[in-house]
């Protein structure tokens, strides 16, 4: 079934006609080139498909595009600026050398902006806490939350 | 010849330069193989064995093949001519005799061997179409008793997997001195004996295993892409091992990949298919694997079976040390797999320690399960598991201090030649004892264990002194111990008019940072900024030659062949700048990118001699050739040798049984850095994976059926970040020997000694209430049961 | 995943009615729906999105109990001032359910409807004896679950709010499966003004129960140790990988011990 879909992703307006089925990351990924955003796992744990639906992080792998019909979609491609400076959250991930091989990268970075945005002063516990729902197997998370912490800094200025 | 100036590499060298390939990174501008895509893919899917291990009866196809989108489906059958996936290492048994190899054919021939085996390759316009015509094949199985785990599988009357492999044997084989060993267990004072297992682990890099497969039929060539931590091999034996394509004909990619880890060494079943299907049907065919796939169909780690023994004089002075272990490799011979229990474990049994007498003999088994290959580690982490628990457990017994046994073992002469086969060429394990000691703050641990006390809690603190041989490896040494193929590296340093720079390397990069790491070589040494150095890897149409990126081989393999093509550069250059300064070459001297005659302010830049090589109007002509373009091979005199000292301190909830990582400190010694910010990476990462495989991780078949019960995350718990704590690293460096680097290698180091640091620091705590035995994971359900059982012997509870 | 049709009504009548006519399945937040047609372990042939009906949605005190829209997502609850302020250990079990992404989009309703043997929502219900409204009546938590993925709910019937009562005191202690995730075991314990107390588990067993015993014990003394001290009776619990029947039951006496100790 093809049903008529109309969202905003990464501040421009989308309309598509989708088969109902389609998940938002394979909308994303397939219909929008937008592959920024990675498909880890099949039970929605890993986090690597995380985007932005109206400001808040969701896994983009478990749900269907049609869930997100009329809302603000933001990916880690609609993060950087049009003169090309990085979100603080990407430059802190940066400096701080918190990605490895970088597929979990964007949806951990997503994680990461959404967690600063609901606690701005997150301490290591917190942050550890609050990224549950994002998988690293190459950081050993230890310079994520280094990067957390300086991306907090550096968005609270 | 011109002088080498290596003072220069002081610049950047030892810097954490930021990486270059974070930009694209984290702009979500990566390539990975799944962004790859092609004007007419299709998509493929494999239909796979439900079952551990049965004879396939028939398969039929038909209403499969006219549903929908469907373009084609191959099974076993149709792959005439194509030969079984190969074993790169030929492991000659104690008893003279090569190992039992049986074949490993790409779809399914007539049997089929663990749950997950491919049966047959779909091909349709979509995923979706593809598994619906999955679901339509009807094959019909006679399902066979299965064996599952080795003990079983090696036992009289178990059902056999292959006819040539008789009560289901790859080979025993066995390192060292038996009789040597028995005098010294004869005289010892003190014996320990330890029964362990090193539980089985499913790799789980991020990205799952993906690959593009097209064929171009003007040109009658093929072009793949593929998640490969080296290309060059999985052309190498797919193209002259299985398929019989010339291999010149065949390019094959692995772009950016999320991780790697061991599992992406091999080459697999997936892509040869598609390959050879890519021709059949004439359009790409892609395919990427869901997880659950991955967990079936990825290369499994680990999964030994030991029994040990350590002989001790009154002084708890190592006698000598007899093991004894049982290997799976699981239904067929992955590429390296039989390598992984023999030559990379036994060899490492000495440790850092002076044992004068070591015998290991080893049995690996066929079993229905996947196969089982090399892990982030690959045989050490086994290594270091048993010599580390086992000194562990004898300190405990003779009542010497942990640090204080080991000690009394430390080799402190080098070269050291061991008992099994490894010459060490430099170490300083004391240095490295001492600091992780004090950056564990070991001497407050007692007070910590009495606030822990106080909250009902148990708190314990484990050691593990490793060492690794990695810098794969001497060619002729790894041929004479039954490698099939060489293990040099190669590089190529290409300059170009301009004077910025393109190296080319066989060191595939996924996650090391070999694009930051190997520009800073190039720079330092050249004199140009990291910026003007571009590194590529992973193309087999690009890059010369290559052995690939594992065994923490890139920097003193790798980065020495870059070396050595930079030596080639250098001594060029010098010929050039010799003419144009009208100078001998003996009086020309190359430092901070500049080659100046000796004793004169006369000189020329990097850039000119490089721009005047590509316009060779004043130039030596008639003596050298014009053009900066060198590219060496490099093959290593020895292993390198990574040691250090891990400590790790836990806390136990004995009402529940969880563990928790309160702290873990690594002081390694890596020899010479090149950028300190990756090696820390590389150590959190490897210790995360080491904490995982300690705490957290078990890939688990089901005894009678071989169903994989840990076939999702759902099951199978991977670290996450609230599982673990910020680590404390450190390093100490004794350069090596024998590559001009000085580099040892890092990758594997954090895997290799943090399952026994932790388990350590487990058995120290749980020694307060009486518990003297636990298996790898300490999860809460046998931790809570092992102190039950310690309590009340009469219960019983599970493993 | 199966093909599917999806439909998009405006009202709950249109929502039943639709679900009435294809055989279909209501989609909340589409968390575990999802999930297992990603799987291919559902094949709901019709989805009826409601996340288009506005009386789904909210949060409200209504005298002495709290009342929940069917559509409030996990994250809201966790979030919610009301909650926070009148049972605050409802916002600390929806604070806790999956992670954040997850809490984001999954909801009350939908996790009811459900039944994850290892949910915590079933918990928070059983042990507050809360109502659940659907579009036709109210039915109590001590109705309402029936078994493994199994409720009271006909297969067109909606839920539409949870009316829970607030108690005087309440907490829920979860012990996670180390993969998961989900609650090995989790405990509910609600203690009511009048002195009563009820025990709601779940994950232990195949779908959430009370228990008895432990409800029994606190009411002699509504003390952590009096919880912990209960020997809770293995059989007819789960049995698995990460927790034998025999675990479960001792986790189950130190979580409701927990709960109690945590409670305010």
């Amino acid at each position: 079934m093809s049903v008529s879909l109309a969202m905003t992703v990464n501040g421009k307006p989308v309309a598509a006609d989708v088969d109902a089925r389609t998940l938002l990351v394979d909308f994303l990924r397939n219909q929008l080139s937008l592959t920024g955003t990675h498909v880890g796992c099949d039970t929605a744990q890993c986090g690597a498909c995380t985007v932005h639906v109206d400001g808040q992080a969701v896994k983009s792998c478990n749900v269907l595009a049609l869930q997100v019909q009329g809302a603000s979609i933001v990916t880690i491609e609609g993060l950087i600026a049009e003169d090309g400076t990085m979100h603080p959250m990407q430059e802190a991930f940066r400096d701080c050398h918190g990605l490895q091989c970088g597929f979990c990268t964007p949806g951990m970075v997503m994680s990461a902006i959404d967690l600063v945005n609901r606690h701005p002063q997150a301490d290591e516990a917190t942050i550890r806490a609050e990224l549950e729902g994002n998988l690293c197997r190459c950081t050993g998370y230890h310079n994520i939350v280094k990067a957390v912490r300086q991306g907090a800094a550096a968005m609270g200025k | 010849m011109g002088a080498n100036d290596t003072t220069g590499l002081a610049s950047v060298i030892g810097q954490p330069v930021l990486r270059k390939e974070d930009a694209r990174f984290l702009t979500g501008t990566g390539q990975y193989t799944d962004d790859v895509s092609m004007p007419r893919q299709t998509h493929a899917y494999f239909l796979r064995s439900p079952h551990a291990h049965a004879a396939i009866r028939a398969i039929d196809v038909v209403k499969a093949k006219g549903l929908p989108g469907v373009i084609d489906i191959f099974t076993g059958a149709d792959l005439t001519g194509v030969n079984g996936l190969p074993c790169g290492w030929l492991i000659t048994g104690s008893d003279g005799k090569p190992m039992n190899e049986p074949p490993h054919p790409v779809l399914a021939q007539g049997k089929v061997r663990y749950v997950g085996d491919a049966v047959a390759l779909v091909i349709a316009e979509t995923v979706d179409q593809a598994k619906d015509a999955a679901e339509a094949i009807v094959v019909e199985y006679d399902v066979l008793p299965a064996a599952v785990n080795v003990v079983d599988a090696l036992a009289p009357g178990a059902p056999q997997l292959h006819g040539e492999a008789p009560g289901n044997k790859c080979y025993t084989w066995a390192l060292g001195d038996r009789s040597a060993v028995e005098a010294a267990f004869a005289k010892a004072a003190h014996v320990t004996r330890l029964d362990i297992v090193n539980n089985r682990l499913v790799p789980n890099a991020i990205e799952p295993r993906a690959a593009l497969a097209s064929y171009n039929r003007a040109e009658d060539a093929y072009t793949l892409y593929v998640t490969s931590q080296n290309p060059h091999v999985e052309r190498l034996l797919m193209t002259a091992f299985v398929l019989g394509l010339p291999e010149h004909k065949v390019r094959v990619i692995a772009p950016d990949v999320g991780g790697g880890f061991g599992s992406k060494i091999y080459l697999y079943a997936e892509e040869t298919a598609m390959v050879w299907a890519s021709k059949r049907i004439n359009r790409p065919i892609k395919w990427v694997a869901e997880r659950s796939e991955s967990f079936l169909t990825d290369a499994h780690g680990r999964d030994h079976v030991t029994h040990a023994e350590l002989a001790l004089d009154k002084d708890g002075k190592f006698l000598a040390l007899r093991v004894q272990t049982t290997a799976n490799m699981g239904a067929y011979l992955s590429t390296f797999a039989s390598c992984i229990p023999t030559i990379l474990y036994a060899t490492l049994l000495a440790g850092q320690y002076t044992t004068p007498a070591i015998w290991c003999e080893v049995t690996a088994a066929f079993t229905n399960t996947a196969p089982v290959d090399a892990y982030r580690g690959a045989g050490r982490p086994e290594a270091t598991y048993v010599v580390e628990r086992i000194v562990h457990q004898a300190a405990v017994e003779m009542g010497i201090p942990q640090d204080e046994l080991r000690r009394r073992n430390f080799i402190r002469a080098f070269p050291y030649q061991t008992p099994v086969a490894l010459n060490y060429d430099i170490g300083n394990y004391d240095q490295t004892l001492d600091a992780a000691m004090e950056m564990a703050d070991v001497t407050g641990f007692g007070a910590r264990r009495d606030e822990s006390q106080k909250r009902g809690k148990l708190r314990g603190l484990g050691y593990a002194s490793y060492i690794e041989a990695c810098g794969l490896a001497p060619s002729n040494v790894a041929g004479a111990l039954g490698a099939r193929a060489g293990l040099f590296e190669a590089g190529e340093v290409r300059v170009h008019p301009t004077g910025s720079v393109t190296v080319f390397t066989g060191s595939h990069s996924h996650g090391q940072g070999h694009e930051t790491t190997f520009a800073q070589i190039v720079a330092a040494r050249l004199g140009v900024p990291v910026d003007n150095v571009s590194v590529v890897h992973g193309d087999t149409g690009r890059v010369p030659f290559g052995m690939g990126t594992y065994g923490s081989r890139s920097l003193a393999v790798g980065g020495t062949a870059i070396v050595k093509a930079l030596d080639k550069i250098v001594a060029k250059g010098s010929k050039i700048a010799a003419h144009l300064l009208e100078a001998a070459e003996t009086d020309i001297e190359f430092k901070d990118g500049k080659f100046s005659v000796a004793g004169t302010d006369r000189s020329k830049t990097f850039a000119e001699i490089a721009l005047t090589a590509y316009v060779p109007h004043n130039y030596p002509l008639a003596t050298l050739e014009p053009g900066l373009n060198e590219t060496a091979f490099y093959d290593p005199t020895n292993f390198t040798y990574p040691a250090g000292t891990h400590i790790c301190e836990v806390e136990i909830d004995p009402d529940t049984g969880v563990v928790e990582v309160a702290a873990f400190t690594a002081c390694d010694d890596f020899g010479t850095i090149i950028n300190p910010m990756i090696v820390a990476g590389q150590v959190h990462g490897g210790v995360a994976q080491g904490l995982g495989q300690a705490l957290l991780e078990h890939c688990v078949y089901d005894r009678d059926s071989g169903q994989l019960l840990t076939g999702s995350m759902m099951d199978y718990a991977l670290p996450r970040a609230d599982d673990l704590p910020s680590f404390t690293v450190d390093t100490k460096v004794t350069p090596c020997t024998h590559n001009p680097l000085g580099a040892k290698g890092c990758g594997e180091a954090g895997a290799i000694g943090a399952p026994a640091a932790m388990m350590n620091a487990v058995m120290d705590a749980l020694a307060a209430v009486g518990v003297t035995h636990l298996d790898m994971p300490a999860s809460p359900q046998r931790v809570w049961n092992a102190i039950r059982q310690a309590r009340d012997p009469a219960l019983v509870g599970h493993a | 995943m199966y093909t599917v049709e999806f439909a998009q009504p405006k009202t709950l009548a249109d929502a039943t009615a639709t679900l009435a006519s294809t055989g279909g399945r209501p989609l909340a937040g589409g968390q575990s729906l999802v999930a297992a047609m990603k799987l291919r372990l559902s094949q709901p042939g019709t989805l009826v999105s409601l996340s288009g009906i506005p009386d789904l949605k909210g949060i409200r005190r209504d005298g002495e109990r709290i009342v929940i829209g069917a559509m409030t997502r996990h994250a809201e609850v966790a979030s919610s001032d009301i909650v926070q302020s009148a049972m605050p250990a409802l916002s600390s079990l929806a604070e806790g359910i999956g992670d954040r992404q997850v809490r984001n989009m999954g909801t009350l309703g939908g996790s009811l409807a459900n039944n994850d043997p290892a949910a915590d929502w079933p918990a928070a219900v059983l042990g507050t004896g809360a109502t659940i409204r659907t579009d036709r009546r109210a039915l109590t938590a001590d109705d309402f679950f029936k078994g493994m993925f199994e409720t009271a709910l006909a297969a067109d019937e909606i839920i539409t709010a949870v009316d829970f009562p607030i108690v005087q005191r309440a907490g829920y202690a979860k012990f996670p499966n180390p993969a998961s995730r989900f609650a090995l075991v989790g405990v509910f314990v609600a203690r009511f003004a009048n002195g009563d107390v009820r025990v709601a588990v779940t994950g232990a067993a195949p779908s959430v129960f009370r228990a008895k015993a432990i409800e029994d014990a606190l009411k002699r003394s509504f003390t952590p140790d009096a919880a912990k001290g209960v020997a809770v009776d293995a059989s007819g619990l789960n049995s698995d990988l990460h927790g034998s029947a025999e675990y479960r039951a001792h986790l189950i006496s130190v979580m409701a011990s927990r709960a109690v100790a945590a409670m305010s």
